[in-house]
Parts: structure tokens; C-alpha cells; sequence
């Protein structure tokens, strides 16, 4: 199944990507998710415990499963204001 | 009235949007970009800012309605810029118009503390010599 992945900030700059598409297999959960991202990308694997996952614009936890055409967003720590 | 863009804010535009006849307060707030960081003595050059919109917006819209729950009937306007923001000009505005002034300092205070706890909204500093860091809010 595909889906449409968005990373901000710090995240963007290490996964070398503000959006992409990920194909990935069938009951993946957004761990799995950030697994397949950051396989390549050590740095930003390092953020995991600092980062936040929403999917299709609402907040969810990494166990949380994912499905086909879903927005994935990657949230590093925010810095508003 | 939320706004979550590159333009300028414009704090006569928000004050006129919370403004109601059975108003008699609006306070606002104005959070301008700093040359120096907390615990860091380079000097700032540049600051951008980047924002994961529809949640940001969906944040603010909740940011006002919690407000409504604990002060009672009030108006709020909230606006954050994005993209690169001079030094000294306004990265966030809040306006809150109520009945009475209590309420108005009250929501106001709360909306920008719950906003830099939580928005999806990140600033990077670029530095005089072009070093750069994403700045990670902490707790007020």
C-alpha cells in the first residue's frame, strides 16, 4: 500500500524530504513506518523518542496501523512562537 | 479569525475581528523574533519559520475553543507567520476580546503558552556566519 509521508523541520532536513511517497506492506503500524524511513538515515533515527506521529491530521501513537492513502506526518519538536 | 502564513501580521485587522458591542476588553499579545537564544551568545541573522498547517490550524481552532470553555463568551484571533521573518517583527499574534478585562489576560496568556507547547510550527535560527539550529520550545 502507498502512502503520502510529510516531514518538517529538523526531520526534513535529515530524511532529505518535506514529502514523499512509501510503499509498504500490508498492517504496518507508524513504527514500522519510521523503521523504513530512517534505515538509511541513523541521524534522524536518533530523533525517535523526540518525535511525534499524525496520521491524516490527528495525533497517534506509533502502534497505531496505517492504511492505504494515508497522510503521515513526522513531527520533531515543535518551536512556535 | 486564524491565519497561518508568510504575510505580515496585521494586529488592527485582529483587533477589529474580536471587537463585539458587549465587548469591554481585548488584550493582545505579539511575540517579535529575537536576536539571541536562550543560553546561546551567537548573534541570530535569519529566522524561518515552517508550519504543518492543517494541524496547526486544527490546534488553534482547539486552542479557542478550550478558551470559550474556561472563560466564558470571548472572541480570539490568532496568527502565525511562516517562511523567513525579519529580526524584531511579530513570528505570532494573539487577540482575545471580552466582556470583561479578567478573562481577556487570561485567554490570551493560555493561548500563547498552549500554542508554543504544542503547534506543529518550527523556527531555525541561521547565524552570523551561517550556522544554523532548529530551537526547540521549553516549558514557560
Amino acid at each position: 500500500m502507498a502512502l503520502r509521508v510529510l516531514a518538517f523541520a529538523r526531520l526534513r532536513e535529515l530524511l532529505g524530504f518535506g514529502e514523499r511517497t512509501l510503499d509498504i506492506g500490508p498492517s504496518a503500524t507508524l513504527e514500522d513506518v519510521w523503521v523504513s524511513l530512517t534505515a538509511d538515515a541513523p541521524e534522524a533515527g536518533r530523533m525517535r523518542a523526540s518525535t511525534r506521529f499524525a496520521r491524516n491530521g490527528v495525533l497517534v501513537d506509533g502502534t497505531a496501523h496505517v492504511s492505504d492513502g494515508d497522510e503521515i506526518a513526522l513531527l520533531p519538536p515543535v518551536g512556535g512562537g | 479569525m486564524i491565519r497561518i502564513g508568510p504575510e505580515p501580521i496585521d494586529l488592527a485587522a485582529m483587533t477589529v475581528a474580536v471587537s463585539r458591542p458587549a465587548h469591554g476588553a481585548i488584550c493582545t499579545f505579539l511575540g517579535t523574533t529575537r536576536e539571541t537564544s536562550a543560553g546561546d551568545d551567537r548573534l541570530v541573522e535569519a529566522l524561518d519559520y515552517e508550519a504543518y498547517v492543517e494541524l496547526a490550524r486544527a490546534d488553534f481552532e482547539a486552542i479557542v475553543a478550550e478558551a470559550r470553555a474556561r472563560w466564558g463568551p470571548l472572541e480570539m484571533a490568532i496568527a502565525h507567520r511562516t517562511g523567513r521573518v525579519a529580526l524584531g517583527e511579530a513570528s505570532v499574534a494573539i487577540a482575545v476580546g471580552s466582556p470583561h478585562r479578567g478573562a481577556a489576560f487570561d485567554a490570551c496568556e493560555f493561548a500563547i503558552n498552549s500554542l508554543k507547547a504544542k503547534a506543529p510550527i518550527w523556527k531555525r535560527e541561521t547565524y552570523r556566519g551561517g550556522d544554523t539550529a532548529w530551537i526547540a520550545n521549553t516549558p514557560p
